[in-house]
């Protein structure tokens, strides 16, 4: 017997989640109905199910699946965009939905990837998700032309109408959908030339504004259910240890206090009739903790760690080109500085939480998450139910900047709800425990060496980074020979993801990995982050060095498609005439995430009050879906790397982390938040992400801006610790 | 029991008098629009109005409420015509993943209500709830085209 939930909030319901628009006149809907393979479809299960990425409803309503997530950088509104310019429906009566992980599998991952990270949302599935709109359009109109008796040829579709030319015959999607679903999708189909694109490439508005601004139940955090209870939990405060005891006779009594759980063997859990009930009983919970072997770590030993390898012997290589350490030697000038980056939190506005539904035959989890396949299979590890008998529903995301790429808070709901069966649990984490249980933004030192010759060229430049690796500490079976590949982001000498952009015959990076024993994640941003602060600022130091304008010095070495963001941005922001009185100027380029892109600033420092009054992003994502969203991410990508700059760190003493909360762990608000032009500039020659390369650039434009100012070189972040009073 | 009147409607409450006025709106009552970010009246997600001052209910016992009238933002749009803030919000496509928003806009109705035309410091001052999307400008511009269309 199946258990089917029931789930009282109108818009999350069991087999998808619909976006709508009440507020904005036309029905919305999204919907999925094309396959990645289009031979690989199984048979529609939903009426008017043309493919698996378009379902069209007798209402003309179109419903594009989205298999990727929405954390409100829009990816949800781009891929509706893309499907529907080959669909040639009514954009106004498209609405959206996430196919559940569990159908994927059902359907030979019919959706392809549902991981949503890495600024991959489009550009991975663009081919896929515009063939599954053409497919559904060629089907739709030889439905038509069936009914119609007449070739396929002669029938055109545009705006959600079928016409056949000759006779000037008409019929709309909505009328012929249950037809064309009977059909099988054609072997192949031709996408369009993007210039040809009249709902791509354009600057919509999103599909999501109206339920965000009602304030409706879209977040994981807003799931209720009939019976559910709500559970609170704290894991081990030093990380690698396990839970010893606890005594639950002390909150047992408590008001609403249903269960005191061991969640795994490093966490404890309260289950109550309100959450409120169950964080007040798990505070006065006593736990005891076997700390483990990290219970003396602190911020001052990590530091001395990696400081060590900025100098060691072994290193993994990861550029190299001509004799950088010989062009130290025979430099006429060696300019030579040390930078740090700290551990950040990423602080999503939704703490972590999932709701799970467990019964002996059947186990169920709603939750925002990046990765909803990575999260069914918590699910089915966690509940030791075969996977077929478990499922992921994606509300939402209350932000995700890749921690919800993680599924820890989706083992703990399911490890809670197995104990519980047949009642749904909402776990959610308190701001606290998200603070000290974050898979963290790495830490690392970088040690930077560059060699001028007599005339002030740049022959030589050795970048050696010393610190952690993601990939080591969350999937070490992708090291290669020991080497983490993507600690080069932005500094590799080729490739598609990340090139180093400047031309410089001499080069040695290279990276000597020390692992300190707090968990890394994907930041977003990643490891592109320090890196372009580090070699960014460098690169000032470099043409300061140099007696070079900053953007000149750049100039001379930088590759064409680096120097033409570069160039952009430092027109937009007027870079040739003087800035207003009192103001100063840095630029950066980095190309991450397939994209290039970079930053110019504009900053007045007051008694040590950096001021950041303006700021330009420029990026070249190779094609430019929605030109309006790009903006938007790349103002939001400069807020969340202008808070790490000036406030972002977290420490450790005695193997804990040391902020708990949004009073400790200060971020960027309004007052402080600079004025952003954005200037998209999209050839057309490839497909890039728009999501993060551009927080990398941020930081470095306005501590070169700074340096300019004051004569000053912040090397280590945040710039709250900066003595301003230092030589 | 505890009697609360939220978005012009009576509620009787069985809750311990110093549970935040947050979690009653959402987890007793079941209004869910107004969120829970940080629980020590930092971020500003759970802002809402209590006899029409921006507060942040997470800091608010229950018990202390009264008969003072509460306004979340479900009661922000009555019959469905969205408040002016709502429209900005809405013209701007202000939100990204809109978490804070409800909070954010709950903060500026009672900023406009105070001072109509605010000026970039005005806004500044007032307006201290965290977005970690990074919406702040388009929150700015909204909140200087609401000023202009009320």
């Amino acid at each position: 017997m199946t258990y089917v939930p029931k789930i009282t909030v109108p818009s999350i319901n069991r087999r998808s989640f619909v976006v709508g628009s009440a507020v904005a006149g036309a029905g919305f809907a999204l919907g999925f109905a094309l396959p990645r393979e289009l031979q690989s479809a199984a048979a529609a299960t939903v009426p008017g199910e043309v493919d698996a990425w378009v379902v069209i409803r007798p209402d003309e309503t179109v419903v594009v699946r989205i298999a990727r997530s929405e954390m409100g950088q829009g990816s949800m509104t781009g891929l509706a965009q893309l499907v529907a310019e080959e669909l040639e429906c009514d954009w106004s009566r498209v609405t959206a939905e996430f196919p559940t992980p569990g159908e994927n599998l059902s359907r030979q991952r019919v959706w392809g990837s549902f991981s949503t990270g890495g600024s991959r949302g489009i550009r991975e599935s663009q081919d896929y998700v515009r063939k599954g709109g053409a497919a559904a359009r060629t089907m739709l109109v030889q439905a038509a032309a069936t009914a119609w008796n007449v070739p396929a040829a002669e029938c055109t579709a545009a705006n959600s109408v079928i016409t056949h030319r000759p006779s000037g015959r008409t019929t709309t999607y909505g009328k012929v959908a249950d037809a064309a679903a009977r059909l099988s999708p054609p072997a192949e189909v031709a996408l369009k030339d993007p210039k040809d694109w009249i709902v791509a490439g354009k600057s919509l508005k999103r599909l999501d504004t109206a339920d965000k601004i009602l304030g409706k139940p879209i977040f994981g955090i807003d799931l209720r259910q009939p019976g559910m209870l709500y559970a609170a939990i704290n894991a081990c405060p030093v990380f690698g240890g396990t839970l010893a005891k606890f005594d639950e006779t002390k909150v047992r009594t408590m008001p609403g206090v249903k269960h005191v759980l061991r969640v795994g063997d490093n966490a404890v859990a309260v289950v109550a009739d309100s959450w409120w009930r169950a964080n007040a009983a798990l505070k006065a919970l006593p736990v005891v903790w076997n700390e483990g072997d990290n219970a003396k770590a602190s911020s001052k030993a990590i530091a001395q760690f990696l400081a060590e390898g900025l100098t060691a012997d072994q290193a993994f290589v990861g550029n190299a080109s001509g004799d950088a350490k010989a062009s130290m030697r025979g430099a006429a000038k060696l300019v030579e500085a040390v930078y740090s980056f700290p551990y950040q939190i990423h602080a999503t506005m939704e703490p972590m939480n999932a709701t799970a539904l467990y019964t002996p035959d059947r186990c169920e989890v709603w939750c925002p998450t990046q990765n909803g396949e990575s999260a069914l299979v918590a699910v089915a590890e966690t509940s030791g139910l075969p996977i077929g008998k478990c499922d992921v529903h994606k509300t939402l995301l209350g932000g995700g900047f890749g921690r919800r790429g993680e599924v820890d808070y989706v083992r703990q709901a399911v490890a809670i709800a197995k104990q519980v069966p047949g009642t749904p649990i909402k776990l959610l984490w308190s701001r606290e425990e998200d603070t000290t249980h974050d898979a963290y933004h790495p830490i690392t030192q970088c040690r930077l060496q560059g060699a001028l010759d007599a005339d002030n060229n740049l022959i030589g430049l050795h970048m050696r980074i010393s610190g952690q690796s993601i990939i080591a500490g969350q999937m070490p079976d992708r090291l290669q020979n020991g080497k983490d590949p993507i600690v080069f982001q932005g500094l590799n000498p080729g490739g598609a993801e990340g090139v180093f952009g400047y031309n410089v015959p001499n080069i040695l990076i290279d990276h000597a990995m020390r692992n300190p024993p707090v968990p890394p994640g994907f930041w977003r941003g990643v490891n592109g982050n320090h890196n372009a602060l580090y070699l960014e600022s460098f690169m000032d130091e470099l043409a300061h060095a140099a007696g070079a304008d900053p953007l000149a010095f750049r100039l001379k070495y930088l590759k064409p498609k680096h120097a033409a963001v570069l160039k952009a941005a430092a027109e937009k922001i007027g870079y040739d005439t003087p800035a207003p009185q009192g103001h100063y100027r840095g630029v950066a380029a980095f190309m991450a995430n397939a994209s290039y892109v970079a930053a110019c600033a504009e900053v007045s420092v007051d008694g040590g009050q950096v001021k950041i009054h303006r700021m330009v992003g420029a990026t070249n994502p190779g094609h430019a879906v929605n030109p309006e969203l790009i903006a938007r991410q790349v103002e939001g990508t400069f807020a969340y790397g202008l808070s790490a700059m000036l406030y972002g760190e977290c420490t450790l003493s005695n193997g804990r982390v040391e902020q708990t909360n949004f009073d400790t762990y200060n971020v960027i608000r309004i007052a402080e938040m600079p004025k952003v032009d954005t200037v998209v500039m999209a050839d057309g020659e490839f497909w890039g992400g728009v999501g993060e390369p551009t927080i990398g650039v941020a930081a470095p434009a306005v501590l070169n801006a700074v340096f300019a100012a004051t004569g000053k070189r912040i090397r280590n972040m945040p710039i709250k610790n900066y003595d301003w009073h230092s030589a | 029991m505890i009697a609360l009147s939220i978005n012009g409607k009576p509620y009787n409450v069985d809750v311990e008098a110093d549970t935040p006025l947050l979690w009653v709106l959402r987890d007793t009552i079941g209004l869910t629009g107004t969120k829970y970010g940080c629980g020590i009246a930092q971020c500003g997600a759970c802002t809402v109005h209590i006899d029409g001052v921006a507060t942040r209910s997470c800091q608010v016992p229950v018990g202390t409420v009264g008969a003072q009238k509460i306004t979340t933002i479900e009661a922000l749009a009555p019959d469905g015509k969205l408040h002016p803030v709502q429209q900005a919000w809405l013209d701007l496509d202000v939100p990204q993943c809109g978490y804070c928003q409800s909070g954010m806009m709950m903060a500026v109705v009672a900023l406009l209500k105070e001072k109509p035309k605010p000026t970039d410091a005005d806004i500044d001052a007032a307006i201290t709830n965290i977005c970690r999307c990074g919406t702040y400008q388009r929150v700015r511009a909204a909140i200087h085209a609401a000023a202009n269309n009320a």
